[in-house]
């Protein structure tokens, strides 16, 4: 065993970057699933959505994506009450929304992966940005700066669904919503509005994660689909409708994943992970910030 | 002459004309008219995370496919294919054969690009007894030993440890001879089986492995694995991955500074345009496995014409456009039914099968010959390393001395530049 104390503290620097990233695709999750009880299968497809644009933005337009992800978090705002909608009147207004719904958000992933085959092509793409390749040294600490962009996007980002969502009056309607519909409908607020911006919000933070992942790897159109499980796994550990839960989720996941890589071996790292999962279910069921 | 002479006079000529266009289609030869073409049944990845080289694979195999009917076809029959995605999974895939021999009632079939798709079709074939020339399969036919089935990545009798092979002989003839090695990979298949065969080989040539660890196959962060083995102090660091890996690996070794001997190996994806292009110059010194490469040792008759062929399709079809690793195996592929059909003078599956076996083919991949399993009789992997890339241009890889083959010693173009980390 090669363990010193350097290779402990980058490990767990490591694992807080990749936390980062993990929150800011758990977010979206954890909103339309944990808030709006939509089972939004489909996350990982408006993540591609994102990686691809942010592709394209850079390589027709030379626009950087930084610019990009603000961009397209303006775009999901401006799109997500029109995919709302539309969702609404096909599946919730109907009832039986979970069988549904989830057939309906499988159907969306496909199309939008074939969509982007047929767009794209399917050989992985990936930006070449020199500001990536960077490292930053801090004593023997070394933070790829392909890991800390992602890492404080996520923060900002998971940063300002907070505030929006407990500091504003839509938000608290959210909140609320995600509680008890009718308590909504009685104060005078309309639950379809705050649903509706709710599913807004998981939209563009899902186009964001993509541009994210895209800046720390190559991605082709179906490799969204390896996060959903681990999306959906933060959102439940961090108590399924809370932000502050899933960026807390998501971290411990993260160091718990390059621990395991340091001391016992990357293999083990799936089953640490999930393991740590059912143990806090087992004591929480509700999740760490679940109430 | 009237004006209504003239009139008729025209009308006749154009009356004339028509004759003449379709008395010349009936004098086109009476076998192609008549008979149906020959049918080419088989299930490809043109969606999912196979179908960069499915459909690269399939680009070759139409190029093939034009050349045979400008050149009036096979029998005297055009050629046509029958391809269904199989989304790169291989639960689809039995129903594909099924399919394409019960309903489409094909005239031959062929694999589609990779192993578990190879595995996946071959109940069915064995079981309809049809010959099965498939593509770049990794011992998939070990277990079934089915004598109909030939497979065209150069793997050689034994796969599992022609991927490190090269890489170890290499390592050992560097001066002074290195002691340690790490192994890590993806925990998957293939990458399984290269480490297998790495293991074996590092153990022969008296290394001592100091890390011996698989990843999970959607891991993100490379940096955590790459600094547990710059920890170990390995001299070697043999890895086996697929292609977002294999990228992750690669920048990973970069930012922690790794500082080995060697670095690379096994890596997937490394072969194509799309990843040589986003590494560039961070490839500088990696060795990896290829299959061609277009350095001045491996000019086989015909592969560059296919190339050229392939790079101009390419850009429209939007798929690999240098086309090194798997479009000339496709091709190949195609050449070796079309001359044992050739040889045969039918369609006989079972005297085919018998002809692959015993005859040798010509090939824009060179000379090939089969062994009782189906696997090339003679192992042809190349160790390559990435040498004086610089930036992120793709033509440069069209070039000799960028992809310096360093084993086997027959193909040998360039020696190796060691350490990795300078």
């Amino acid at each position: 065993m090669y363990v010193t104390w350097d290779l402990m503290a980058n490990a767990i620097v490591a694992g807080i970057l990749l936390g980062g990233f993990y929150a800011a695709v758990a977010v979206g999750v954890t909103i339309a699933f944990g808030m709006l009880d939509i089972v939004n299968i489909a996350h990982p497809a408006v993540m591609m959505i994102g990686a691809f644009l942010a592709y394209l933005a850079l390589n027709t337009f030379g626009i950087d994506p930084m610019i990009t992800m603000v961009i397209l978090a303006g775009v999901g705002l401006a799109i997500g009450p029109f995919l709302y909608r539309g969702y609404h009147a096909l599946i919730e207004k109907r009832g039986d929304e979970s069988l549904q719904g989830l057939a309906f958000f499988f159907g969306i992933l496909f199309i939008v992966e074939i969509g982007l085959v047929m767009t794209f092509g399917v050989d992985y793409r990936a930006l070449e940005l020199s500001y990536l390749s960077k490292t930053f040294e801090l004593g023997a600490v070394s933070i790829p700066a392909r890991m800390l962009i992602p890492f404080v996007v996520a923060m900002i980002m998971c940063g300002l669904c907070y505030a929006y969502l407990f500091y504003t009056f839509t938000g608290r309607t959210i909140l609320a919503v995600a509680q008890d519909v009718e308590a909504v409908r009685l104060i005078g607020a309309d639950p379809q509005r705050s649903k509706s911006v709710a599913f807004s919000i998981a939209i563009a933070t899902g186009l964001v994660a993509g541009v994210l992942l895209i800046l720390i790897q190559p991605v082709e159109p179906s490799i969204g689909r390896e996060f959903i499980g681990r999306a959906f796994a933060v959102c439940v550990l961090g108590g399924i409708a809370s932000i502050t839960g899933t960026v807390t989720a998501a971290m411990i996941l993260g160091v718990a994943e390059t621990l395991t890589a340091s001391l016992i071996g990357p293999s083990w790292s799936p089953a640490i992970s999930f393991g740590l999962l059912l143990l806090t279910l087992a004591f929480r069921p509700s999740g760490i910030f679940g109430r | 002459m009237s004006k209504n002479d003239f009139t008729i006079n025209r009308r006749e000529a154009l009356a004339g004309i028509a004759t003449a266009a379709l008395t010349a289609g009936s004098i086109v030869p009476a076998s192609a008219q008549t008979q149906q073409p020959i049918r080419i049944g088989m299930g490809m990845a043109m969606t999912g995370g196979l179908a960069a080289l499915g459909k690269s694979a399939l680009l070759g195999m139409q190029i093939w496919k034009d050349d045979l009917n400008a050149r009036g076809g096979l029998l005297g029959r055009k050629v046509e294919f029958v391809t269904y995605d199989d989304q790169s999974s291989p639960a689809v895939v039995p129903g594909i054969y099924s399919k394409l021999i019960d309903i489409d009632k094909v005239d031959l079939v062929v694999s589609g690009y990779a192993t578990n798709q190879i595995a996946a079709a071959m109940p069915t074939i064995m079981q309809k007894k049809r010959l099965f020339m498939t593509l770049f399969g990794l011992a998939a036919n070990d277990q079934f030993k089915y004598d109909r089935y030939f497979q065209m990545q150069p793997n050689g009798p034994d796969a599992r440890m022609e991927f490190s092979r090269g890489y170890i002989e290499t390592a050992m003839a560097m001066n002074p001879k290195p002691k340690t090695i790490a192994l890590v990979g993806a925990d998957a298949e293939f990458p399984n089986i290269a480490l297998d065969g790495a293991r074996e080989n590092a153990k022969k040539a008296g290394l001592k492995i100091v890390y011996d660890k698989m990843y999970p196959p959607n891991t993100i962060d490379f940096g955590t694995i790459v600094r547990s083995i710059k920890a170990t102090e390995a001299e070697l660091v043999f890895v086996a991955s697929y292609p977002p890996d294999s990228a992750g690996m690669v920048r990973a070794a970069r930012e922690v500074g790794l500082k080995s001997r060697m670095f690379g190996g096994g890596m997937i994806g490394l072969q194509s345009a799309a990843l040589k292009t986003q590494l560039g110059p961070l490839l500088n010194g990696v060795v990896g496995y290829d299959l061609y490469v277009p350095e001045p040792t491996l000019k086989f008759p015909g592969i560059e014409e296919f190339l050229k062929k392939y790079q101009a399709e390419a850009a429209k079809q939007g798929v690999d456009p240098l086309g090194f690793y798997i479009a000339p195996f496709a091709y190949a592929e195609m050449q070796v039914l079309e001359q044992a059909i050739v040889a045969v003078g039918s369609l006989d599956e079972a005297k085919l099968a018998q002809h692959i076996h015993k005859a040798s083919f010509d090939t824009v991949a060179g000379t090939i010959k089969f062994q009782e399993r189906g696997e090339w009789a003679e192992p042809r992997v190349l160790l390559v390393q990435y040498q004086g890339v610089t930036g992120n241009d793709v033509e440069q890889f069209k070039q000799t001395g960028r992809q310096v083959i360093l084993h086997p010693p027959k193909y040998k173009s360039g020696d190796i530049k060691a350490p990795f980390g300078d």
